[in-house]
């Protein structure tokens, strides 16, 4: 499916992200944490592709492969033309300025040393970004397109709220004028109040500058108003992926399907369906997992092969991919066969 | 977040901070240190020592190692505000002399050690893997090594001058530095903004010593002002065996040169003593308060 393709700006093929844990003693087999176990996808210009899943899945984990901030044990990644995995040193270092990311603690993301306006700055002065005298006027108009007011930029970020950090996050995601920005749970550690204004910031700037997003998170509300695809990761791999429409009207792997009647929601009809289901237990370790479709352990409808047998990721119609035996070919999903 | 703290209400309209929160960190940190009274002490002390052992020589301009009148004289006895030594010397000259070459040797012996630790700790806990064990060697190497001995036998192996006894001082304790360090990059490199700091294209020199270092420093400045104590003592006790630069006034050599007087004129040793105890004391005194002023959880009270 890596096929060129002028509307993929990323294209992410069997990526691979394994922790090796230490040894217990000299004798334990060493033992790998599979945080990302072989994933696929691909995010077209200008769109917004969603990962969702619950704590632990590999989000974090897939975000920080793609930006090359975490070692990738196997797979392909491309940005456009550049291949992203065979990338190092100062060529890497140059092809960062085309991809950013946006983290999740307000907090611990920006220096508390720093003070705003040079953390806004700084992208520009290490990557070139502008005539060097023209960049006190960028980082103004950044602060202004964000939402802070030019004069904050002499403040300290402890002096910031954490909806205001966030946007000096984003400013300095923005400030190398990058083509892919990786939101990684931007707005989980905000008042809901909050998180909104953040998303509508982040969408108005996708409309203005045409950036593609990689945006995760594990709030299937926000993913749903921000985004035009969904993955569905559980436990390091992806098991369901389609456009947004298609997920939630006719969610097909019994995970997405469990994870949707869990929300809360307004619409009666939807919360007396009475196929609502109650995700129990935890999520199975990731560390060294045993074969078989790893939501065995907690899907309703698990089978003998379900244990035996590694469900793959298949197409089952145009653009709505699921991992799952039980779901057939022609898309009816073990939920609805009751 | 260590730093995480929550100062605006957020009321979520942007550009919600208020003037007052227009305060520069530097004067909480003054604030929150002279809120520490036994801090604010020890500073006092330090700086009378260091104004004395910078000033007063200038002033006084006299020869500490001068016979100015009959040895062991009583403190007062002929006008000498702390008595004369074994050898008729003048014990207030002695000490205030003394002090300089004191402070000297343990501020260089300090720095050097700060130097070495902050260096290998840094380039441990930032690369990890081979680097981060084969330091860690080195490290563990030197600690199991008795410092004292060790200092004696590079003493003595060098010539006795003050340049050798603080840099052999500095080369015995500068484990204790390196593993603090090493600790905080562990910590500080797995944080989200040097995670961005990577992104944004600095390359690893910056991310170490820009980025990295300032967050760092903290729990080590406080670590270098307990060093200065540990640097004096060992400073002391070198003098004190007589494997320092016998031409220069120190409180050690003062105390090694009548030690012998211990019974007949316990003053000889008593004072050169106390101005150790004092100096080490304020030391620590002050890495306690730099401790609670560097601390934002005490800060939030
Ligand atoms: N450096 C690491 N070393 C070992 N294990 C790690 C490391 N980083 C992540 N992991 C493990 O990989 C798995 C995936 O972690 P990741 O942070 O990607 O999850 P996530 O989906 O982002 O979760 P959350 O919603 O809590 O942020 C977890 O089990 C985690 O413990
Ligand atoms: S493969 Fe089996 S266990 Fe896995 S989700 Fe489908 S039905 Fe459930
Ligand atoms: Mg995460």
């Amino acid at each position: 499916m890596s096929a060129p393709d002028n509307d993929v700006l990323l294209d992410v093929q069997h990526l691979k992200v394994h922790f090796q844990l230490p040894r217990k003693n000299i004798f334990a087999k060493a033992s790998k944490v599979h945080a990302v176990d072989d994933v696929s996808f691909q995010v077209r210009r200008g769109t917004t592709l969603g990962i969702v899943g619950e704590s632990g899945s590999g989000k974090t984990t897939t975000a920080l492969a793609v930006m090359r901030l975490t070692p990738v044990t196997d797979g392909s990644m491309h940005l456009g033309d550049t291949d992203l995995v065979a990338l190092e040193g100062e060529a890497l270092r140059k092809t960062r300025s085309r991809m950013q990311i946006i983290f999740q603690d307000p907090y611990s993301s920006l220096n508390p040393r720093v003070r705003a306006g040079a953390i806004v700055r700084e992208p520009m002065d290490l990557m070139n970004i502008g005539a060097p005298g023209d960049r006190e006027g960028l980082v103004g108009e950044l602060f202004k397109k964000v939402g802070l007011r030019p004069e904050q930029q002499a403040l300290f970020p402890h002096q910031f709220s954490g909806g205001q950090r966030q946007r000096i996050g984003v400013a300095r995601a923005l400030a190398t004028q990058p083509e892919l920005v990786v939101c990684d749970e931007p707005v989980s550690a905000l008042d809901v109040a909050i998180q909104a204004q953040i998303l509508n910031l982040l969408r108005s700037l996708q409309a203005e500058f045409g950036l593609t997003y990689l945006f995760i998170s594990h709030d299937l509300g926000v993913v749903q108003y921000m985004c035009d695809e969904i993955a569905v990761m559980y436990l390091g791999q992806i098991v369901e992926q389609a456009d947004r429409i298609s997920l939630f009207t006719e969610p097909l792997h019994p995970y997405t399907w469990a994870l949707l009647s869990a929300v809360p929601s307004a619409d009666p009809a939807v919360r007396d369906r009475a196929d609502r289901v109650r995700l129990v237990g935890d999520p199975p370790s990731p560390i060294d997992p045993p074969p078989g479709c790893r939501f065995a352990g907690r899907c309703p409808f698990a089978e003998a092969r379900c244990v035996a047998e590694t469900p793959s990721l298949r197409t089952i119609r145009s653009g709505h991919a699921v991992a799952c035996h039980l779901v057939s070919d022609d898309g009816v999903p073990p939920q609805r066969r009751r | 977040m260590s730093d995480a703290k929550n100062t605006t209400p957020s009321n979520g309209s942007p550009g919600d901070v208020d003037e007052i929160f227009v305060e520069h960190p530097f004067r909480q940190f003054v604030v929150m240190y002279m809120r520490n009274y036994a801090a604010v002490a020890g500073l006092f002390v330090f700086v009378l020592i260091v104004g004395a052992a910078l000033f007063a020589p200038l002033i006084l301009d006299l020869d500490p190692f001068e016979m100015v009148d009959a040895p062991l004289l009583r403190p007062g006895e002929g006008g000498h505000l702390l008595g004369t030594d074994n050898l008729g010397r003048d014990l207030f000259v002695a000490i205030i002399y003394g002090a300089r070459v004191t402070m000297a040797v343990g501020g260089a012996a300090a720095g050097i050690t700060l130097v070495i630790g902050l260096t290998i700790g840094a380039m441990a806990g930032y690369y990890r893997g081979w680097v981060d064990e084969v330091l860690m060697r080195i490290t563990e190497f030197f600690q199991v090594l008795p410092p004292l001995l060790l200092a004696m036998v590079l003493v003595a192996l060098f010539s006795p001058t003050l340049e050798t006894v603080a840099i052999a001082i500095g080369v015995v304790s500068w484990t204790g530095v390196a593993r603090l360090a090493r600790a905080e990059f562990l910590r500080l490199r797995e944080q989200e903004f040097v995670k961005a700091a990577r992104s944004i294209g600095a390359r690893d020199r910056r991310i170490i010593w820009l980025v990295i270092m300032p967050n760092a420093l903290p729990p080590l400045i406080v670590n270098a002002a307990l060093t200065v104590g540990i640097a004096i003592l060992f400073e002391a006790a070198l003098s004190f065996l007589g494997l320092s630069d016998p031409n220069v006034m120190s409180w050690g050599k003062l105390i090694g040169d009548n030690r012998d007087y211990l019974l007949d004129a316990p003053w000889t040793i008593t004072f050169p003593g106390v101005a150790i105890f004092l100096t080490v004391l304020s030391m620590s005194l002050i890495g306690d308060g730099l401790t609670d002023a560097f601390n934002p959880k005490l800060r939030e009270r």
